[in-house]
């Protein structure tokens, strides 16, 4: 997985995200986070990945003023984000649920993309550019008038990220995108994230997929018991030197990265590097 | 999910209902020619499928995006269109009996079905995990001792026990995914139908449903038909595997050939990782040999 090279050579050296020693603890006493160091760039592609409950959904949150830090200080862009309102936030970062159906209300597909913009408040005509785009993005530009509720779950996941999408925020986050999606599904919002990548978003996906993350993203955060316990390339996080960090948060290395140890070709996170590592191994032998 | 509270007769395990066996396991799920449309629909969701599924034995159910395959969930179930309208042709029966003339909590009791938004299906009621589970079981009228033990047996089967005395409504997404799930298995249904139980779970997580699942089929004779887009899941857990597109089963057959064909991918279907990896190799003019790529998990 390559990223564009215009992003590339052009990504501004701005800060987009910097947690500071970030905790936090649900009203109920559940403690959800503790000590979470994390500064992402813009333009960067970042996957969050870690066992069912490390916290993963928590982090985000914080993000967009959903959930405020208990203890440690968040910045988005370099401004400390204490006394900012949550509809401030919600400009700068823009979040897809993990359950589409905590999100969508609109009567028609088109409706229910067009709110966030408008709320944000962007013109008309700029507005039906958004949707347009965003529709057209997530392969649903032909069901522009249809209930949402009359979209099966896969495609009313789809529309959840086009929402957000248009929002058009410099900070995108979604939350578990390829569940429930068949292959074509999964290609959709790979090419949904090129092209916000390309734009020079900054994109932030939590994702228990791991062959998912491992093609799409240049770094992973692996989170356990609320920690960070790993933040580094697919090469370095799915290396056999990290599986034991992985078993202790349920997640388990790509197969090529699995198979790629055994056979001593390195660290093969991807069906692409497996392949490539194996075809020069045999060229020189 | 759950019937009326309805007293039981002893003697009556719910799961004994099933057809008259003449020879093998009974036929626990049976659709014949259904076809369904959802109210105010003009097209059919379903158009024409026909399956048997016996007891013990677990469908996979694979197909693209909109195939089909949450519909036939809710009809095999007998939720649609007995709770949601619609309309149907053909038949659904459970454990012999027509889905069409059975009442709710009769249904209730031959078939748990697990949505695929399982957050849709906690009850909001119930003030911790372990009540959640209980629901099911004391709807049934069963004895308090009975109640505990199906709730404790289905939340150590997913090893979900110390989220007992948690909030339902304050659990991550793939928590509560199991949570759901335990709520269905403590009912013991002689059918489970599961539409994607997996698809908030952690790596984990999966393998450890699988094997519970797995499990209940060889152990209980549960039947089990599920979706699952995690088609290297299946290549552990189901006997069979179905694909379907366009409101009907294209083909069926023996899950570890199914997996292979290419007429999954062809539909939109992600083949297991080992086979994707395989096609990776001839593509690029490798010959892979087969001890290259045997053994290990994979996710």
């Amino acid at each position: 997985m390559t990223l564009p090279e215009a992003t590339a050579a052009t990504r501004p050296t701005t800060e987009a995200v910097r947690l500071e020693s970030v905790g936090f603890v649900y009203s109920d006493g559940t403690r959800a986070l503790l000590d979470v160091n994390l500064a992402i760039a813009a333009g960067e592609r970042v996957a969050i990945a870690g066992e069912n409950g490390s916290g993963k959904s928590t982090l985000v949150r914080q993000l967009n003023g959903l959930l405020r830090p208990t203890e440690g200080r968040l910045a988005l862009f370099g401004q400390d984000t204490k006394r900012r309102h949550v509809a401030e936030l919600a400009r700068v970062v823009g979040l897809a649920f993990q359950n589409p159906d905590r999100q969508i209300f609109a009567g028609s597909v088109r409706a229910e993309v067009a709110f966030g913009p408008r709320n944000l408040g962007r013109s008309g005509v700029e507005v039906d550019r958004l949707v347009e785009e965003a529709l057209e993005s997530v392969g649903l530009a032909a069901e522009s008038w249809t209930n949402p509720y009359d979209l099966g779950y896969s495609r009313r996941k789809l529309l959840a990220l086009a929402s957000v999408v248009a929002m058009d925020t410099p900070v995108v986050v979604v939350d578990e995108p390829t569940t429930g999606q068949d292959a074509p599904g999964i290609g959709r919002i790979r090419a949904l994230i090129d092209l916000l990548s390309a734009k020079g978003r900054t994109i932030i996906a939590i994702s228990h997929d791991m062959r998912f993350v491992a093609e799409n993203f240049e770094r992973v955060v692996v989170m356990g018991g609320g920690r960070v316990l790993l933040d580094a390339t697919p090469s370095e996080v799915f290396a056999e030197s990290a599986w034991p960090v992985l078993d202790s948060t349920s997640l388990t290395p790509t197969y090529p990265a699995l198979v790629g140890a055994r056979l001593g070709l390195g660290s093969t996170p991807t069906d692409a590097s497996f392949v490539e590592a194996l075809a020069a191994r045999q060229a020189s032998s | 999910m759950t019937g009326s509270p309805q007293p039981r007769k002893t003697g009556d395990s719910g799961g004994a209902g099933v057809a008259p066996a003449s020879a093998g396991p009974p036929v626990a799920l049976q659709l014949r020619d259904v076809r369904y449309a959802y109210a105010g629909s003009e097209n059919w969701a379903l158009d024409g499928v026909s399956l048997e599924l016996t007891a013990g034995r677990v469908l996979g159910l694979v197909g693209p995006n909109e195939a089909g395959k949450s519909t036939l969930c809710l009809v095999a179930a007998g939720l649609a269109p007995a709770a949601i309208g619609g309309r149907l042709e053909g038949s659904v029966a459970l454990g012999g009996r027509d889905t069409s003339s059975a009442l709710p909590h009769e249904l209730a009791q031959r078939a748990g079905l697990l949505l695929q938004n399982p957050v849709t299906q906690l009850s909001g009621t119930s003030p911790t995990v372990y009540e959640e589970v209980a629901f099911g079981p004391r709807n049934l009228g069963l004895p308090l001792d009975e109640v505990a033990t199906r709730v404790e047996d289905a939340l150590a089967a997913l090893r979900i026990e110390g989220l007992g005395p948690r909030d339902p409504m304050h659990l991550s997404g793939g928590q509560a995914q199991l949570v759901a799930l335990a709520s269905v298995i403590a009912l013991r249904p002689p059918v489970l139908v599961l539409d994607e139980p997996t698809s908030q779970l952690d790596p984990a997580g999966t393998r450890l449903v699988g094997k519970a699942l797995a499990g209940l089929a060889g152990a209980t004779g549960t039947a089990i038909l599920v979706v699952e887009h995690k088609t290297w899941l299946l290549g552990d857990l189901a006997d069979e595997v179905a694909l379907m597109s366009g409101g009907r089963i294209i083909f069926r057959g023996p899950t570890a050939a199914m997996l292979d064909d290419e007429r999954l991918a062809d539909l939109g279907v992600e083949p297991p990782p080992v086979v994707r990896l395989r096609r990776s190799l001839v593509e690029r003019g490798l010959t892979p040999e087969p001890s290259l790529l045997a053994g290990e998990g994979q996710s």
